[in-house]
């Protein structure tokens, strides 16, 4: 019994030691414009951009190996953040990616909660085998609830413009 | 009382205004109808949304019969307006209709179709000057008054404001510098004493210390029995203005009468002066002295396609098809259909569209009666928009920064200053849509701060579930490490148990 616990002690200790003098030898400096770039993402994870993660974005946008436009998520606001920080000008018009939100079909959810437990934002409510719904306002439309969805019945979906959000539209050219 | 009595340095100040345009004012021949109670409609379709702020949310289901004067929706959040029922009858549908709205889009709707019968709840009254400032507010509020001038702000907000400035001056705003309206000139000319007393609550409930009454030169008659009406009461002044587009404005209506600029980003009530329309203050008076609350209004049919303009008193929620039927009908098919005035209205595309609180006018327009539509041609910086801006911009230097897609120097122009009178682009002698660049930038403004918001929450709401998480990865290790622990100690305890029990045994027989 001494003996078991002493050797598993000592072990513990002596990895525990490598690994903390690793992370001291092969410590990687994180460029303060990374994290200024991740300040600027909307930390949600989703992976739309192709980069692992908002800190992988942040990483890539820092190299200048991504665009300000990488974040469909976060739209125009996020990528006009991007554009400052990064000094260059943003064609308002090449934002063309449409605002999505999640929307659950009532007829085919089954309950079984496995969206809600990916939803980085907790959008989702619902229970065990009661029908799942959005909360629209807190959903980024990020699509990570759509393949894990064993029945299909949750997708983003446009956003429908209503009467609050509509913006009246550029003059035809002048 | 009259101009005698304006101090010099508002005289002077008069001088130094320069802003506006004089379009023809076309009110003839609607201004010379009296006016006349609309017979109901078959279907009365009342708009949630009839108000700045958050839409009213109904409190009585499909399927029930309610009664004249009976609450249907009530208000969501400090700015907010209760809707109640124009008429007896049936509520037969809550859903989405076309409504006035630029966009076209349709809102949601509760559809009344009336009984005939017309019965009312019964009503209270009281004298409003028994009563509290606060519970006169509370009254305005639950009677669902907006501002009537087309702002349609809850006016109920304008009187409880916790204002922190004294208000010395109410204003009443009987300016109606759109050409084509009259609504407010029949108002004034017919009831005068309805707006009179209204304006007499208002300022007994805002403190005010006296009433100016603001009414354009091309009403002398409303002017005259305004006057008349005001003889009795030495607070009061009825003052003729100019005509001038837009008179009617709050910010100008207050600089011509007291000499007072509103700053930039300020309310009038931070200079210690609330503006309320007159129709607003009839309704007041309607909704204080005899308990009823706001679901009809004046409106004005006219424009050069209808066959007899008038001036109608119309339910709220009334079609303006059926408007335009009781006005003899179309004698052409209009180039344009106006809800409002000719130069800031809604085009509608429809005329299934609802008469809702801040509609003062329904205009079915001729072709000779717009601007042709021509295409815009470039810029030759002439200036005439700077010269009749009304807020002293530069609509020619916001619109090319806007055309450039740069808001944040737009904004530095002063964008967010705007009233979107639609001047400049009246003005406009290369027929550029000024107004509409302006609104289109006002409104990519508005939506950007509504993202960032949104961006922010998602933020806060990401983080939050990440510690979350966290936390309960961390609760788990330690739940484990305690039991793991116990089991230990536990065992420990067997195990001492067990030795203790050995040696009392070898004690016991210790031959």
């Amino acid at each position: 019994m001494l003996s078991a616990t002493l050797s598993l002690a000592s072990l513990g200790l002596i990895f525990g030691l490598i690994l903390g003098l690793a992370a001291r030898l092969f410590h990687v400096e994180t460029d303060a414009n990374t994290a200024e770039f991740e300040a600027d993402l909307p930390g949600t994870n989703c992976g739309q951009c192709g980069f692992p993660g908002c800190a992988g974005a942040a990483a890539a946008l820092a190299l200048g190996q991504a665009s300000a436009t990488c974040c469909p998520p976060g739209g125009k606001i996020v990528a006009q953040a991007l554009a400052a920080r990064l000094g260059v000008v943003l064609d308002a018009n090449a934002v063309s990616t449409q605002p999505m939100v999640a929307n659950v079909h009532e007829d085919i959810c089954v309950g079984c909660t496995r969206c809600i437990k990916v939803c980085p934002t907790d959008a989702i409510i619902g229970a065990m085998k009661q029908i799942h719904a959005v909360v629209g306002d807190a959903c980024t439309g990020c699509a990570q609830c759509e393949p894990v969805c064993p029945t299909g019945a949750i997708r983003t979906v446009p956003v429908t413009v209503t009467v609050g959000t509509w913006v009246w539209p550029r003059p035809a050219a002048a | 009382m009259n101009l005698s009595l304006t101090p010099l340095t508002v005289r002077a100040n008069r001088l130094m205004q320069r802003w506006g345009v004089h379009p023809q004012d076309r009110k003839a021949p609607a201004s010379g109808t009296a006016i006349t109670p609309l017979p109901l409609p078959e279907q009365l379709i009342l708009p949630l949304s009839q108000h700045i702020g958050s839409p009213a949310r109904p409190v009585v289901p499909s399927g029930a019969r309610v009664l004249r004067s009976q609450l249907l929706a009530t208000a969501q959040g400090r700015v907010s307006a209760p809707i109640h029922a124009p008429t007896s009858g049936t509520i037969v549908a809550i859903n989405s209709a076309p409504i006035a709205h630029p966009s076209g889009l349709t809102g949601p709707v509760m559809v009344l179709e009336p009984d005939g019968l017309d019965q009312a709840l019964a009503s209270e009254a009281v004298d409003p000057f028994t009563l509290s400032p606060a519970e006169i507010a509370e009254r305005v509020a639950a009677a669902g008054i907006v501002g009537m001038g087309g702002a349609t702000f809850p006016s109920a907000v304008k009187l409880g404001l916790g204002h922190n400035q004294p208000i010395q001056t109410l204003v009443l705003n009987g300016g109606e510098c759109e050409p084509y309206l009259s609504c407010d000139d029949r108002l004034m000319q017919e009831r005068p004493e309805q707006v009179i007393d209204g304006g007499r609550i208002i300022r007994h409930a805002i403190g005010a210390e006296r009433i100016v009454i603001g009414i354009e030169a091309n009403k002398p008659a409303a002017i005259a029995q305004m006057q008349a009406a005001a003889r009795d009461f030495p607070e009061i002044s009825v003052i003729k203005v100019p005509n001038r587009y837009p008179m009617g404005s709050e910010k100008h209506l207050i600089a011509w009468l007291t000499g007072q600029e509103v700053p930039s980003t300020k309310l009038a009530a931070d200079i210690g002066i609330v503006v309320h329309n007159v129709g607003t203050a009839a309704a007041i008076h309607r909704a204080i002295r005899w308990g009823e609350p706001l679901t009809q209004r004046i409106v004005t049919v006219a424009g050069g396609a209808v066959r007899t303009p008038l001036n109608l008193e119309v339910r709220l929620g009334t079609p303006v098809s059926a408007l335009i039927e009781f006005c003899g009908g179309l004698v052409s098919e209009p180039a344009r259909r106006v809800m409002g005035g000719p130069m800031m209205g809604i085009a509608i595309t429809s005329l299934h569209v609802p008469i809702i609180k801040g509609s003062g006018g329904v205009l079915m327009l001729t072709e000779a009666e717009i601007k042709p539509a021509a295409a815009a041609t470039p810029c030759v910086r002439c200036s005439a928009c700077v010269s009749a801006c009304p807020m002293g911009l530069l609509p020619l230097e916001i619109v090319a920064r806007v055309r450039s897609n740069d808001l944040a120097a737009a904004q530095e122009l002063g964008l967010k200053d705007c009233i979107s009178c639609g001047t400049c682009a009246f003005v406009c002698s290369s027929g550029i849509p000024l107004v509409q660049y302006l609104n289109h930038a006002k409104g990519e403004l508005a939506a950007n701060e509504r993202d960032a918001k949104k961006q922010a929450e998602l933020r806060a709401l990401a983080e939050a579930r990440s510690e979350r998480l966290q936390r309960e990865a961390r609760a788990k290790a330690e739940a484990a490490a305690q039991r793991k622990a116990e089991r230990e100690r536990a065992r420990a305890a067997a195990k001492a148990a067990a030795a203790a029990k050995k040696a009392e045994k070898a004690e016991q027989n210790p031959a």
